[in-house]
């Protein structure tokens, strides 16, 4: 009689305890505070601008924030590993023009293209991190180096090759059609167009979180970005983590650079500068620290996402154009003042 | 050993690019050009600039320095350090007149003769230049409005690539003006194109009522068609500036009409003013700028500009 009592007693006090266990261990993951600050913003653009409320409007928001949410998911597994890529905006332009030209004026096919887009993007990749190994120097110095590099390159390599700043239109090509349906196709949900992207994006979103929580190569990542010369003295092989982090760069680089290729048919080759730090604020904004070793692959989702509302939010709420860049960052800076918040609150532990 | 042998390799890669860089052609008595543009890297418009400075750079035996920066103070920064370089002329745009102000008249100061080009047409009589030549945006601005009243048109978004550069803000200002209906002004930044398009998406979708986009600059006009399907908005697209694929879509009726201010013009009148000047004392325009547009591109004459746009020179 009174063991029952005592045990059901005891059942609710487990079950209240997991209960709390839970929440709090929801809040002490790196996105919980990107969350709350998406929910903020969202609510804000919900509240502020009726277009805003339209599915349609939700869609256009998504595809904003996929198109920078793809290359920082790379990202924000680099910044854990501990380390930066500046040169990843520019990078998305060189992929897409070695593509393109590559289909254009060597192989004359735009699947080799593709292909050879790809190994290009892996290879300026391997070469970051090669030199990042080789130099010693902060990865900060080193792409800044090959940021202004590729820069360079993109427009007079394409000079060189076209003799235009920009590439000839590929849609006429043979299998563009194929691809456009593979990269770039849209759908429509009601009166909504759906952009392909988005759901490649929450792919890469859920491969990434994936390798971070339930892989070796994800304890290995936190490692060397936590601490890489203890991580090495317990045997972790931090050079090849860190080539194959900006490797990964590389390939969400080439993914949307494709998309933007067979989206726009030509490519603007002073085109991406400026991503770089987007996609670096994304990751940030979604909780990965600075200094490495902490952060998730949802959490820089989340702060693509923030991104993508401001940028669109402002125009839904029709407010004055001219301060159009001062309303991105001030809604910017607010989601990452709750953010911060919500993680201080959650980390004091009660 | 295998240490000193990569510092061979290092030696001699950097030699090949010092190389590949070229030597200057050092011919004698050349007089030496700089142009000196506001231009985004990259930019189809500003090559074609570049390909009518460098033609009247070759036929007058100039040589041409090229320099651009999209931001105002670097802008000015170049006018200062091709003046240390001692040039003989500098042809410049005025897209940011009072911050480049103090470096003009530096330049004044050491006698470089310039002339302002492309940007600026409100401004090159106060700063003291030689001649000008461009397009009057604010006339090309105006121009467009009565387009659009002509066309019936209600409700118009104007397009701008570069938030607070002159040239650009005429043109809207221009629309404006003569516009009978509502106008209004979206910015993006540059040429991210997944962000134009949201962004015009975004627009559209905000205000259904939109029935013509105006684009600032060619390139944009594609994505901004693309915008148009995405949103299921019934606009009409006009842009300024050409571009292959822009009157490619002109002759296939998807884009109405594009504003040609020709640029190889620009680049070549530019140029050759100063040649003139340097050599003959001579000043071009009157006292008044010398005009190269507003020229409309339309179906109708599509075919016969594209055979020079697809040579990128038009």
């Amino acid at each position: 009689m009174t063991t029952t009592t005592e045990s059901a007693g005891l059942a609710q006090r487990r079950r209240q305890y997991q209960a709390q266990a839970f929440w709090k261990r929801a809040l002490k993951r790196p996105e919980a505070g990107a969350l709350g600050g998406a929910i903020l913003v969202f609510i804000f653009f919900w509240v502020m601008a009726p277009p805003f409320r339209q599915f349609a409007a939700f869609t256009t928001v998504l595809y904003e924030a996929a198109t920078i949410g793809i290359p920082a998911v790379a990202v924000a597994l680099l910044m854990i590993g501990g380390e930066f890529d500046l040169s990843a905006g520019v990078a998305v332009t060189t992929s897409s023009l070695a593509g393109s030209m590559f289909a254009t004026q060597v192989a004359g096919s735009l699947w080799m293209g593709v292909v050879f887009a790809l190994f290009f993007s892996l290879g300026v990749g391997a070469l970051n991190g090669w030199l990042l190994i080789r130099t010693k120097l902060h990865s900060f110095l080193v792409t800044l180096g090959s940021f202004l590099m590729l820069q360079g390159l993109n427009i007079a390599v394409t000079k060189l090759i076209t003799g235009n700043v920009a590439t000839q239109d590929i849609s006429g090509m043979a299998g563009f059609n194929t691809l456009q349906l593979i990269f770039a196709s849209n759908f429509m949900i009601g009166r909504a167009q759906v952009s392909i992207t988005i759901f490649y994006w929450l792919l890469f979103i859920a491969l990434a979180t994936w390798v971070l929580l339930r892989t070796k190569i994800g304890n290995w990542i936190f490692a060397v970005g936590g601490e890489a010369d203890s991580s090495r003295a317990v045997g972790v092989p931090v050079k090849r983590v860190k080539v194959g982090l900006f490797m990964s760069v590389g390939f969400g680089c080439w993914f949307l650079a494709m998309h933007q290729l067979f989206a726009y048919d030509t490519v603007q080759s002073g085109a991406g500068i400026g991503n770089e730090l987007l996609y670096i604020a994304a990751s940030v904004v979604g909780g990965c620290l600075l200094t490495g070793g902490y952060g998730s692959a949802v959490g820089s989702a989340l702060g693509a996402f923030i991104f993508g509302m401001s940028t669109e939010g402002v125009i839904y709420a029709d407010w004055d154009p001219d301060w159009f860049q001062f309303f991105v960052g001030a809604m910017l800076l607010l989601a990452t003042v709750v953010n911060t918040w919500i993680r201080v609150r959650a980390m004091r532990g009660r | 050993m295998r240490h000193l042998k990569r510092m061979t390799v290092l030696a001699l890669s950097t030699c090949a690019l010092a190389l590949l860089a070229g030597p200057a052609n050092a011919q004698q008595k050349q007089m030496t050009i700089a142009m000196i543009t506001h231009a985004q890297p990259g930019d189809t418009f500003w090559d074609i600039i570049r390909k009518g400075a460098n033609a009247a750079a070759a036929k007058d035996n100039v040589k041409l320095i090229y320099l651009a920066d999209p931001t105002a103070d670097k802008e000015a920064q170049l006018i200062n350090n091709v003046v240390e370089q001692h040039v003989d002329g500098i042809a410049l745009t005025l897209a940011f007149p009072d911050a480049e102000a103090p470096a003009v008249k530096a330049a004044q100061k050491a006698g470089i003769p310039i002339v302002g080009f492309n940007a600026g047409v409100g401004q090159w009589k106060s700063q003291d230049l030689l001649g000008y030549a461009g397009q009057d945006e604010a006339v090309a601005g105006k121009a467009v409005g009565e387009e659009l009243n002509k066309e019936g048109a209600k409700n118009v978004v104007c397009l701008d690539q570069q938030q607070g550069a002159v040239q650009l803000e005429a043109r809207c200002n221009g629309i404006k003006d003569t516009f009978k209906g509502k106008s209004e002004v979206l910015y993006v930044t540059g040429y991210d194109m997944p962000t134009v398009k949201a962004r015009v998406q975004a627009k559209l979708q905000q205000d259904p009522s939109v029935d013509y986009v105006v684009t600032l600059g060619a390139p944009f006009a594609p994505v901004v068609l693309d915008a148009i399907t995405a949103s299921g908005s019934k606009a009409k697209v006009g842009t300024f500036d050409m571009s292959p694929v822009a009157i490619d879509l002109i002759a296939k009726g998807n884009i109405q009409w594009a504003v040609d201010q020709q640029p190889y013009v620009e680049g070549y009148e530019a140029v050759d003013m100063l040649w003139l000047y340097v050599t003959n004392g001579d000043t071009v325009g009157g006292g008044e700028a010398v005009l190269t547009g507003p020229f409309f591109v339309t179906k109708d004459n599509a075919e016969a500009v594209a055979k020079y746009a697809k040579n990128g020179t038009r």
